[in-house]
């Protein structure tokens, strides 16, 4: 017996709708994330991560809705990330129907916001989202930096943070578990950045979901086995039918790392 | 069976998953039950079984629990003196432990002799222990009837850092390795709790509910 790594496919939602299309045969609307939800959780997903990338606050409050909706019918783990910016939001997530929150830009601008929601709601539902890009040049984040450095707003806007040392001081103040995705790769289907999952799995005692830039079934391998991850997190692979997560947990598990068959 | 199922509401935790599941389970034993999720002490009262959620610290739950006007009393009148079937979930099933440790030292229900401790688990394993593992069941029960165990089991989600570490073992029933024998089901009499959440856990925690909706202790 033993705890089994985790396949979390991740859906970015805006203004309600799925936006980077789910191409399964069965569905009748593609762009309904609770469609897309039950075809995962029938098809032996480990938990589901909605991303709200929803732009205009008149449309913030749709998220809810398809969290609810998602409860109803799925009985599996759902992460919510995207705008998260109060305890309220929070709260309104969780009675939603969301197990956990990911925190990105909040816990960026606001450390102590992680604090307050651990505090309010345990650490074990607070995840903080970790975006990091290699730096250009060592020198920029001083002698003692790592190699990488925190953005905001996927991707674009640099912080000055040094991601290690973040990750780092989000555990101390109550991250439950730590989203770490390389915003050099993602999107790209060159694989994690493993050195940048490992640094930081390492340097934690929760656990780290890799994100950012699976292409391929050895990419999942190579989080886990050389990035030290407990779950790994995918989306084109997935939505695209490259590979099932059938496909995906059978393929990890022949490659010697504990998998849910059931 | 008909009858209802109180699911008590005291600012805790995520109240619909586990009412959406209950309430799948009702449905597929074709059965009446109604599903209620309430702060209110006389329809706890009123109900043929109790299930008492939680997430979160156990020292906020339980002041939850207890800034309830005569929630903790109707508890204990039904489930101590009425032998009403109870199950507790996650925090809810720590509650039922003599005592908390998570940030100081806080009495629980007391209904079930233990602590709830931090884990520890051997070989520098990740805290919270968090996502799908398999039980091991140290006895049988009703409510882990017709749920594989073992290797090749079925997997419960568990999401915590705490666990109940039970005195007395004929109270223990089920236990997940991780480093260590971390506790996943406890109970006597009429009261069961699960540290995983039945309400995530898919095909296991739908059996463990319909049991549970079954269970005549």
């Amino acid at each position: 017996m033993t705890l089994k790594t985790r396949i979390i496919p991740c859906l970015d939602v805006k203004d309600g709708r799925v936006v980077k299309g789910v191409q399964f045969v069965d569905l009748v609307d593609a762009g309904d994330p609770v469609e897309a939800a039950l075809a995962y959780d029938a098809a032996g997903a480990d938990e589901l991560c909605f991303l709200d990338i929803t732009a205009s606050a008149e449309n913030r409050d749709t998220i809810f809705d398809v969290v609810a909706r998602t409860a109803e019918q799925c009985f599996m783990p759902v992460t919510v990330g995207g705008g998260i910016r109060t305890v309220e939001d929070i709260r309104k997530l969780l009675l939603s129907g969301a197990d956990k929150v990911s925190i990105n830009t909040a816990a960026v601008n606001d450390p102590d916001f992680v604090s307050r929601a651990a505090d309010k709601f345990g650490d074990q539902c607070i995840v903080v989202s970790v975006d990091a890009r290699r730096r250009q040049t060592r020198t920029l984040g001083g002698a003692n930096a790592s190699d990488w450095e925190i953005f905001t707003h996927g991707g674009r806007n640099p912080t000055g943070l040094d991601a290690i040392e973040f990750a780092v001081r989000s555990v101390e103040r109550g991250a439950g578990e730590l989203l770490v995705t390389s915003m050099d790769r993602d999107g790209t289907k060159k694989g994690f950045d493993l050195e940048l999952t490992r640094a930081i799995a390492d340097a934690v005692h929760v656990p780290v979901v890799a994100s950012g830039g699976v292409g391929a079934l050895d990419d999942l391998v190579a989080g886990v086995k050389e990035g030290h991850a407990s779950a790994v997190l995918a989306a084109s692979i997935f939505h695209f039918g490259t590979f099932t997560i059938a496909e995906a947990k059978a393929y990890m598990q022949d490659h010697g790392i504990p998998m849910r068959m059931d | 069976m008909t009858g209802a199922v109180a699911i008590i509401d005291y600012g805790s935790g995520n109240l619909r998953s586990a009412a959406k599941a209950f309430e799948r389970s009702v449905r597929a034993l074709r059965a009446e039950t109604e599903v209620a999720v309430t702060n209110d002490p006389d329809l706890v009262r009123r109900a043929d079984r109790i299930v008492l959620p939680g997430v979160g610290a156990f020292e906020d739950c339980m002041n939850g629990l207890t800034a309830v006007k005569g929630m903790r009393e109707a508890l204990e009148e039904r489930v101590i003196k009425g032998g009403v079937p109870f199950l507790g979930i996650c925090v809810g099933m720590q509650l039922m432990a003599t005592e908390g440790l998570e940030k100081g030292t806080w009495p629980g229900l007391g209904w079930i002799s233990g602590a709830v401790v931090r884990l520890e688990p051997r070989g520098g394993l990740k805290v919270p222990h968090m996502g799908w593992n398999t039980l091991k069941f140290t006895q049988p029960h009703p409510l882990l009837a017709n749920i594989p165990d073992g290797e090749a089991g079925l997997h419960a989600y568990f999401v915590h850092s705490y666990h109940l570490a039970t005195t007395d073992e004929r109270t223990l029933f089920a236990t997940a390795d991780y480093g260590q024998a971390v506790t996943a089901c406890v109970g006597r009499d009429n009261m069961f709790g699960t540290q995983f959440h039945p309400e995530k856990s898919q095909t296991l925690g739908l059996s463990l509910i319909e049991n549970f909706l079954e269970w005549t202790p």
